[in-house]
């Protein structure tokens, strides 16, 4: 293959980017993928970013035992706004999630090629994002050692959840969620493993891979039966995703707090979600890219196909913000036409007009085809919507909370210094895990890589 | 298992290109050879077919257990509530299905994964930590860039010196004896 003759990925639509540069064999793929894990010596920069974020967890375990010390009133919770931080940073961190499983699962179903190299850290975002996430509800318990109430079993007590309260759906939409993405993450990783045991030179890394590889050993009956189980838990996974975060969002929908009893929260949940997830898969992607040369691998089509996405979904979002106000006003009820006043004009009203300027004014940048293809502003625009998507969950149950029914139980609420220590914290442990993970795992799936240059290599021959 | 084994555990030809090693496959199948296995760095339409490997359990047993999460689920929650902790909320229907529906719902995933999961390693007998063909240096190049078809020393037609040959007729690059010894 020639570099210079113009890259051919879907013939029909020549002006796009290619999924993958031209030029690659099965061996080149392989080896750079896998010289990530088995051979690069640790740089400084990962260092550096490991030693940060890794203080960033210890300022969240100082944190969180500080919180078991004295109890959630080091936060800034209170009577009536008991939800604060903690519901805040669950949904918003369970939403980044989403986007993990609709690249692995979604985009599989609907034979996406670009979803290819993105798809492996993708998913180990959406493991940790859901880790993060779960650590919330559990800390905002106030007792967390005994959180396990919430799950069903024969106690001494006699006592059985209620199983008609969101609060108990949550508890199993979301440890599915972890279990399931964890198994299609394995399921993806497998092959892999034993990619990276068969290349590994070290001991200690035959021996980890090699266990962790369970003898995988690519024989055609295996990739059979593989192949029909990976397509079965895209399958599975697929309405999950959707699923979750309608199970979330019923936390709000299900109660009748003005501005959170409405129908369009689940579907705008959702597309929130995604839209978030997707900030945030464009967020790792470009330093990763960048900081191990993985460019040919996560081309500029990628990056433009997540900005459209992003764009699209912002948009869902946006119509869901001129919905709430619309049936707010359309149906007459006094409470929520005063909700949505307050929004614009009540003592919280900065961060409305910041999420509007976050999730809506500004991403409308996308439409423009030359800041999609540049790197830096869409790095840039990435961060501007995962901020504007935690504003928008401070909103929701904030302006909410302070502003119930009865003006008797009104209030206000303002974080402290715990409240942020345990967001800046879980960052850190986000970060964390995505710095070991690209030194521990191969970030973008080989084998899956292997199949995509076979599959270039046949519509090559074609078009010739 | 009971059966003795035998030091030699087959023959494996090396082909450069997927369209090599499936047209191989095939001619082995049509050569009369019925225990012949492909390794594959990546997973070759109509390979499984080639070498004669048409049905997968692995759908049946996710059925099977997203089935069973689903009735564990609803299950589960009817006993609580209507059986043994029913709580009487302003009169309402004790077996209030549709506020079960939720947990039933990720229940039914729940299972069919774990089942897919596990069902897949199970009918591929894996954890398995020594294989055969393990023994053959050159095998490490199946996860990489190179195709493998080995025919097995337990097939009825199997004799050394005629696999090889065949093999080679086909344009395998390399063909190796794959000894079992541990």
């Amino acid at each position: 293959m020639s570099v210079t003759q113009t890259p051919v990925n879907s013939p029909e639509i020549r002006r796009l980017d290619p999924v993958l540069e031209p030029g690659h064999t099965y061996a080149s793929v392989t080896d750079k993928i896998a010289a990530v894990v088995l051979t690069r010596p640790l740089g400084i920069g990962w260092l550096a970013g490991f030693t940060i974020t890794f203080s960033l967890v210890m300022m969240l375990f100082v944190a969180v035992s500080w919180l078991f010390a004295k109890g959630v009133g080091i936060w800034g919770i209170n009577i009536p706004i008991g939800w604060g931080f903690a519901i805040v940073n669950f949904v918003w961190w369970i939403g980044i999630g989403h986007a993990g499983t609709l690249i692995s699962a979604i985009l599989f179903l609907l034979n996406q090629k670009w979803r290819t190299s993105i798809n492996r850290f993708a998913e180990a975002m959406t493991l940790f994002a859901v880790a993060c996430a779960g650590l919330f509800p559990l800390i905002h318990t106030g007792r967390p050692w005994m959180a396990y109430y919430m799950f069903p079993y024969p106690s001494t007590m006699g006592i059985w959840p209620q199983f008609r309260s969101p609060l108990i759906w949550d508890v199993f939409a979301v440890s599915t969620y972890g279990t399931v993405s964890l198994i299609f993450w394995y399921i993806g990783l497998l092959p892999d493993l034993a990619t990276l045991r068969d290349r590994a030179k070290l001991r200690y890394q035959q021996v980890i891979y090699g266990i962790l590889s369970l003898g995988w050993r690519n024989s055609a009956r295996h990739w059979h039966r593989y192949q029909s189980a990976y397509l079965l838990l895209a399958g599975l996974a697929t309405p999950l995703v959707l699923s979750v975060h309608t199970v979330v969002s019923f936390d709000f929908a299900v109660a009748i707090v003005p501005g959170w009893h409405t129908t369009i929260f689940p579907p705008y949940f959702v597309a929130g979600a995604i839209y978030s997830g997707f900030a945030m898969v464009l967020t790792i992607a470009i330093p990763l890219r960048k900081a191990y040369g993985l460019e040919d691998f996560i081309t500029m089509r990628h990056l433009d196909n997540m900005a459209k996405v992003m764009l699209a979904t912002g948009l869902i979002v946006a119509y869901g913000y001129f919905i709430e106000f619309f049936m707010a006003f359309y149906s007459g009820n006094k409470f929520d036409v005063f909700l949505a006043t307050q929004r614009l004009h009540g003592p919280y009203s900065h961060f409305y007009y910041a999420l509007l300027l976050c999730n809506i004014l500004t991403p409308q940048l996308l439409w423009i085809e030359k800041v999609r293809r540049n790197v830096a502003a869409l790095f840039v625009l990435s961060l501007v919507i995962n901020t504007g998507m935690w504003l928008e969950r401070f909103v929701i149950v904030v302006i909410s909370l302070t502003r119930d029914f009865m003006p008797s139980a009104w209030g206000r609420y303002s974080a402290t210094f715990w409240d942020y220590a345990t967001l800046v914290g879980t960052l850190g442990l986000f970060a964390m895990l995505l710095f070991l993970f690209v030194r521990g795992l191969p970030a973008i799936a080989i084998s899956e890589m292997r199949e995509l240059v076979a599959h270039e290599s046949h519509t090559k021959k074609d078009q010739e | 298992m009971t059966e003795p084994r035998s030091p030699l555990h087959g023959v494996l030809g090396e082909f450069e290109t997927p369209e090599e090693l499936l047209t191989a496959a095939k001619k082995a199948r049509a050569a009369g050879y019925k225990h012949i296995e492909a390794y594959t760095p990546f997973p070759i339409e109509g390979l499984a077919q080639a070498i004669g490997f048409r049905w997968t359990a692995v759908p049946l047993i996710t059925l099977v257990g997203g089935i069973g999460g689903g009735l564990t689920g609803f299950g589960l929650q009817y006993w609580c509530s209507a059986i043994t902790y029913p709580l009487n909320i302003g009169g309402r229907s004790l077996n209030s299905w549709p506020a079960f529906i939720p947990v039933t719902f990720e229940l039914t995933v729940l299972g069919a994964s774990i089942f897919a999961l596990v069902g897949m390693l199970a009918l591929n007998k894996l954890p398995q930590p020594y294989h055969p063909v393990f023994n053959v240096e050159r095998f490490a190049h199946a996860s990489t860039d190179r195709f493998f078809l080995c025919i097995e020393a337990r097939d009825p037609k199997f004799n050394l010196a005629e696999a090889a040959r065949f093999l080679q007729d086909v344009h395998a690059q390399h063909v190796i004896e794959v000894k079992d010894e541990e």
